[in-house]
């Protein structure tokens, strides 16, 4: 799903060139292979240094509130030697270069976030544009006072040279500056311990902009001569539209056009996913009326009869049989038969939406032979393939710009209203913004796989692990994806590599599939906020069922520091340790062990997920039925921490994605047909749901960062569930927590759905 | 038509009464600051003042707005351009991630200290139903209590 993430290698023809800018400013870039052999010289923005001082950099990346759009900027103004407070930020748009043999990227690497690998793979990169703009100020200070380059320094904006006591400002040498010639070498790197910038708490780099509501989002394009639209869709799974009436939709005033849709066949992979008809109008409104008033025939889909219920059953079914074997260490069914104790237990994890606060929307303008695109995406380079599918435009001439997105959650990877943009205008010949509303979005998603698992455990007589076995009946996050043979089906839903391979010897992992019509595509963290469930809960189960601690059986099985090889996403190494050590702090901190009044409890459970490491620490309490979040202490361990501000933003973030998610999530399928549509019938948890008590921490180790965005998600559920069976003895095996402890709902009941304005105070 | 101020500017809408005001704030006015999120006034993206008074604009038809005095997240600041003391608060406090939601979280906010320049955590609790997928609640609890700190003229 995601660019591996890896140390840049810069080869000698990509080195950083440097160049003159408008109104005399010093530009760095990459030059594009393409266009230097064609022997221009043109260059790949990355950093402006303006005549007065001020830096802009560019983000190649997509800011989906992870924060990268800071992140960036910090690691190349602390090579640069600037203050942050000169540099602002101007965002990228998707940078593709055709070549002899497809594409190549043109800004020394690839563009798309997801997997948590947006940061590494900028880090060092970034901190190399960033040496090599100093470099050229460094080389064009010493020329101009007549010494080595080796008797300048720098100080933040500026160049010093201390044998002839003289200062001069970048902004004095940017023009010489970018007279230089290409640097014939990458510039050395700042050492770790030496950091100004990187690592201490800097604030968003364009908030200013959005609690003024200046920021654009991909829902705010505005474009000349552009109409709005809006698509009408299969409420059933794979329905194709039979036929339509339009007469009252081309009643509605400012409906302009009204045409259908065709979406993938069944079991085909997908462009879009669904079929329907689109109205285009003056304006979205008028779009979205003309949407309610048509009247259209579906036909029968094979999906008609697709529902939770035979979904649940089915894989029940599965678990008696044997599946595809996923991973066989040591000899499991022996060192089960020889186990003092054996535990089985089942688990239960829903299908999910992402629902990020903005429904997905595409500005296209596609022409004869070229596409402009805006959307707020993950991943340009698909939503620039999905332009060119639809349209038949070359890749080379589509442009995709990318707006901050309203959140991405896995969502805007696929490209899917990308294709159903660029198919409008292409049919209309109209610039067009089309807007997807809340039910579009919740109906028609790609959802986080639902899967029943069932987890057998067995012991010796000393109470040690012996024997494991994870058997998961799901629907693949990979069904539908082309060119997939069955037997990868079972790799985004079962790491094989995780917690607890090579810590119990006898470990089986076996998986079923099940094909539920459902859409389904990585959500946050994918299948580590499921597995985390269910192994921390299972973990908590064993404790409880053998008489031990669960805190001193996690740390017996995690062990001290050391590097396991890891070779699923996140990789290439998992150190258990650093998980130990972020347990026992978390547990420390909120004073597990302490005596608890009665109904109240205290759970922790910790996580491995794509390279980086998260513990969490929970107190409720329970009264008739009402549960409470008491306190909240989360820790991460990234490594560095280049955005540190921006990490513990993800942890709390990611630990209220995994609790919000937990107490009341869920997308259930009947008649073929998804029954939840918006924000009252899939109830974000809100601001009444977390306790002013919830800290978070950062645990420093080494010197190389990990990604964030998904680490501080996955144990914040088993955290919690551990802590109601604390509270009450009652376990959480299936979710979401809904109703299960009594009739009152705490989603609810701390937060009621729908907020309703006494109008008379208005009006 | 319909007839309205918005940040102080009077403005006119010839179209369909039960237009909401959202979408006549969005495409005709084109201030686009005030965000569409869910279209049933359940997630308070759409969030702006009505006469001093917050309001859902995706559930409020223009209609009822005929005469009245609008605020949206771009008036909010003063004329000169001094951020609210709720904006300045949640630049302290860092508190958008993706920041779809906040200028809704923001006149949401501005709406309670109106009415309890001091709230408390229950306070917030209970007034503050704003949808934030990113789980920025942490730090808009924090800034809610920095703003009121500031309106009451402490700048410690």
């Amino acid at each position: 799903m995601n660019r591996a993430p890896g140390r840049l290698q810069l080869t000698r023809r990509q080195f950083l060139i440097a160049g003159a800018g408008a109104a005399g400013s010093l530009v760095i870039g990459l030059p594009a292979l393409a266009f230097e052999e064609e022997g221009e010289r043109k260059i790949g923005f990355f950093v402006q240094i303006n005549p007065d001082g001020t830096v802009i950099v560019g983000c190649k990346e997509p800011e989906i509130g992870q924060g990268l759009r800071t992140a960036l900027p910090m690691m190349v103004a602390e090579e640069l030697d600037v203050d942050w407070e000169k540099v602002s930020i101007e965002q990228m748009p998707l940078g593709i270069v055709k070549t002899a043999d497809g594409f190549a990227w043109k800004y020394g690497g690839g563009q798309g976030v997801g997997g948590s690998t947006g940061l590494i793979s900028n880090w060092d990169l970034m901190r190399q544009v960033g040496a090599d703009a100093r470099r050229q100020l460094l080389r064009a200070a010493a020329e101009r006072l007549g010494v080595d380059e080796s008797q300048c320094h720098t100080k933040p904006g500026a160049v010093i040279c201390t044998s002839l006591d003289k200062e001069i400002p970048y902004s004095e040498l940017v023009v010489a500056a970018a007279a230089l010639p290409a640097p014939e070498d990458a510039a050395p790197l700042r050492p770790t311990g030496s950091y100004r910038i990187i690592g201490t708490p800097r604030k968003t780099i364009d908030a200013l902009d959005i609690v003024t509501g200046k920021t654009k989002y991909g829902i705010d394009t505005i474009q000349p001569d552009m109409r709005y639209a809006v698509i009408a869709r299969a409420p059933v799974l794979n329905a194709s539209v039979r036929s339509f009436d339009d007469t009252r939709a081309r009643a509605v005033d400012g409906v302009l056009d009204v045409f259908r849709i065709d979406g993938p066949a069944p079991g085909e992979p997908y462009f879009i996913l669904a079929s329907g008809v689109a109205v285009v109008a003056t304006s979205t409104w008028a779009a979205m009326e003309g949407s309610a008033a048509l009247d259209i025939e579906w036909e029968d889909s094979p999906n008609a009869d697709d529902s939770s219920e035979r979904f649940w059953q089915e894989n029940e079914e599965m678990l008696k049989g044997d599946g595809q074997i996923v991973l066989d260490d040591g000899d499991f069914d022996a060192a089960m038969a020889a186990a003092a104790t054996k535990l089985t237990r089942r688990y239960r994890v829903p299908f999910v939406s992402h629902a990020p606060m903005e429904p997905m929307n595409c500005y296209a303008s596609v022409k004869a032979d070229s596409c402009h695109i805006i959307a707020p995406t993950q991943m340009p380079s698909g939503a620039s393939r999905a332009a060119s599918a639809a349209t038949g435009v070359p890749r080379e001439n589509i442009t995709v710009e990318m707006t901050r997105c309203g959140g991405g959650f896995g969502r805007r990877m696929p490209a899917d209203y990308v294709f159903e943009a660029a198919t409008i205008s292409k049919q209309t010949g109209w610039p067009i913004k089309l807007q997807w509303s809340r039910e579009d979005d919740m109906k028609n998603d790609f959802y986080r796989p639902g899967g029943l698992h069932e987890v057998h455990a067995g012991l010796d007589a000393d109470g040690k692990v012996t024997a494991w076995a994870q058997r998961l009946a799901s629907g693949s996050k990979y069904y539908r994806r082309p060119n997939m043979p069955d037997e990868n089906l079972s790799r985004p839903e079962l790491y094989p590599d995780d917690f607890p391979r090579r810590m119990v010897d006898n470990l089986r992992l076996e998986y079923f599939h099940n094909a539920i019509g459902l859409p389904r595509g990585s959500w946050r963290a994918p299948a580590h906020t499921a597995n985390a469930f269910v192994i921390q809960s299972f973990i908590d189960e064993i404790a409880h069922e053998t008489g031990q601690d669960p805190l001193a059986l996690r740390l017996d099985l995690l062990g001290e520091p050391r590097e396991l090889e890891y070779s699923n996403h996140g990789g290439p190494v998992f150190n258990p340790g650093r998980l130990t050590r972020l347990i026992r702090f978390v547990a420390e901190r909120i004073g597990y062990g302490r005596q608890l009044a009665d109904g109240r409890g205290i759970g922790l459970a910790t996580h491995f997920t794509f390279g980086g490491y998260a513990a969490h620490a929970i107190e409720v309490s329970v009264d008739e039925g009402k549960l409470t979040i008491e306190r909240i202490v989360a820790a991460i361990d990234c490594g560095l921490a280049v955005h540190p501000n921006a990490v513990d933003a993800q942890l709390q973030g990611g630990t209220i994605d995994g609790l919000s998610t937990a107490l009341g999530l869920e997308i259930t399928v009947k008649d073929g047909q998804v029954q939840q549509s918006n924000f009252h019938d899939y109830p974000l948890a809100r601001i009444a749901a977390f306790p002013s008590r919830f800290e978070t921490h950062i645990l420093p180790y080494d010197d190389v960062p990990t990604g964030v965005g998904e680490i501080g998600l996955p144990s914040a559920a088993p955290a919690l569930t551990n802590a109601i069976f604390a509270a009450t003895g009652q376990r959480i095996r299936s979710l979401p927590i809904g109703a299960q402890l009594g009739a009152v709902d705490m989603v609810s009941a701390a937060s009621p759905q729908t907020w309703s304005p006494d109008e008379d105070e208005v009006f | 038509m319909v007839s309205f101020k918005i940040n102080s500017e009077q403005v006119a809408f010839d179209g369909g009464e039960d237009t909401p005001l959202l979408w006549v704030i969005r495409d005709h006015l084109q201030l686009t600051g005030t965000k569409f999120g869910c279209g049933i006034g359940q997630c308070g993206a759409c969030t702006v003042h009505v006469d001093g008074v917050a309001l859902r604009s995706c559930t409020t038809s223009v209609g009822k707005i005929d005469g009245r005095s609008v605020t949206t997240i771009e008036g909010l600041a003063n004329l000169d351009d001094a951020l609210h003391p709720v904006q300045q608060a949640w630049l302290e406090h860092d508190v958008p991630q993706c920041g779809f939601c906040q200028a809704g979280q923001i006149m949401a906010a501005v709406d309670l200290l109106k009415r309890i320049p001091k709230p408390g955590d229950a306070d917030i609790d209970k007034n503050m139903k704003n949808l934030c997928r990113c789980g920025t609640y942490v730090r808009i609890r924090k800034a809610i209590h920095r703003a009121a700190e500031i309106a009451a003229g402490d700048d410690s």
